[in-house]
């Protein structure tokens, strides 16, 4: 299953590689939707796990998301990685193949601010309204605060 | 028209009986507060694994009269705040203390509560005396319960050394 999963990844333009007996394939985000479409019909990838995204500040593509997927009848992980620029961090939201996706995009576009095409819902789901900002980006600074009551003085 | 005095037993004022006690009122009034602490434990993070240890037989706060947690702010005087307060959190926090009625005091459990201890970042809030104003504070990830018994001594003993106004602000 793991070579048919391979092949069928190379096929459709990722470059693929092993990393402790998980594939790990790197694909075009314009290629996302149609990748797991295939993962969902043909591989039984049936439970999304997460969507979280890497920051790498200087790249020209500066943002990787990354998937996983699991399947319950091969009992198989498999790792999809994505690059969006800066200027655009935008990616189709998969919740046409998977309904989990709505909260866990939101949860990677509180933190990332990564840009899910598709899904309507992106309000703050870890964070709260009026919170300026992702701060799971590098240049967040750390000891920025946002208070919701004032300090007491 | 009969007095309305309590009668005393005739042989009882003939005794060494024990039948009047001078004290101060804020004395009096602070012995008995401190003996009835109602806890509210705002529990919200792993420090409540400690909270419970203390409240159990072996720590036994119900030796300084803080065993009974109040799951209403309304009827609690003790406010515990066991664990770290997020900002998404901290008008909850603010709200159950605006809802405790005077007299009041706060602990802060544990070093988050304290300081923050060693969050610094986007979610929490370095201490919740930034928020409410606390009367003592119990530093540890998490405290020894004897920490938080030597705590509870401590607040004991700053309600017995403070004022206790009841009608009004002067007596």
């Amino acid at each position: 299953m793991l070579d048919a999963l391979q092949q069928r990844l190379e096929l459709a333009g990722g470059k693929v590689s092993l990393l402790h007996g998980m594939a790990v394939a790197e694909i075009a985000p314009a290629a996302l939707v149609g990748v797991v479409g295939v993962l969902r019909s043909e591989f039984q990838f049936d439970l999304f796990l997460d969507v979280t995204a890497v920051d790498w500040p200087g790249h020209a593509q500066r943002f990787e998301v990354v998937y996983h997927f699991y399947s319950t009848r091969h009992f198989a992980r498999v790792r999809l990685k994505t690059r969006v620029t800066e200027q655009d961090p935008t990616v189709d939201s998969l919740i046409t193949l998977y309904n989990s996706a709505r909260f866990m995009e939101r949860e990677c576009h509180d933190m990332y601010g990564i840009v899910f095409r598709g899904n309507a819902d992106l309000r703050p789901i870890l964070l709260y309204e009026g919170f300026v900002g992702h701060p799971l980006r590098k240049d967040y600074p750390k000891d920025r605060e946002q208070p919701l009551v004032p300090y007491r003085t | 028209m009969a007095s309305r005095t309590i009668p005393i037993r005739p042989e009882a004022t003939r005794s060494q009986a024990f039948e009047y006690l001078t004290t101060k009122k804020d004395e009096l009034v602070g012995w008995a507060r401190k003996f009835s602490l109602f806890p509210y434990p705002f529990v919200t993070a792993c420090c409540a694994m400690e909270f419970m240890a203390v409240s159990s037989s072996p720590y036994d706060t119900d030796r300084f009269g803080a065993a009974l947690p109040r799951f209403s702010p309304r009827q609690a005087d003790l406010l515990m705040v066991v664990g770290t307060v997020t900002h998404k959190q901290a008008p909850v926090l603010l709200k159950v203390y605006e809802q405790m009625c005077e007299p009041k005091w706060v602990m802060a459990f544990g070093v988050c509560a304290t300081s923050g201890g060693f969050y610094q970042n986007y979610a929490a809030v370095l201490g919740i005396d930034r928020i409410i104003p606390v009367d003592v504070y119990v530093p540890g990830c998490p405290p020894r319960p004897e920490m938080v018994i030597d705590g509870i001594m401590q607040l004991q003993d700053k309600i017995a050394r403070s004022r206790h106004p009841i009608l009004t602000k002067d007596f």
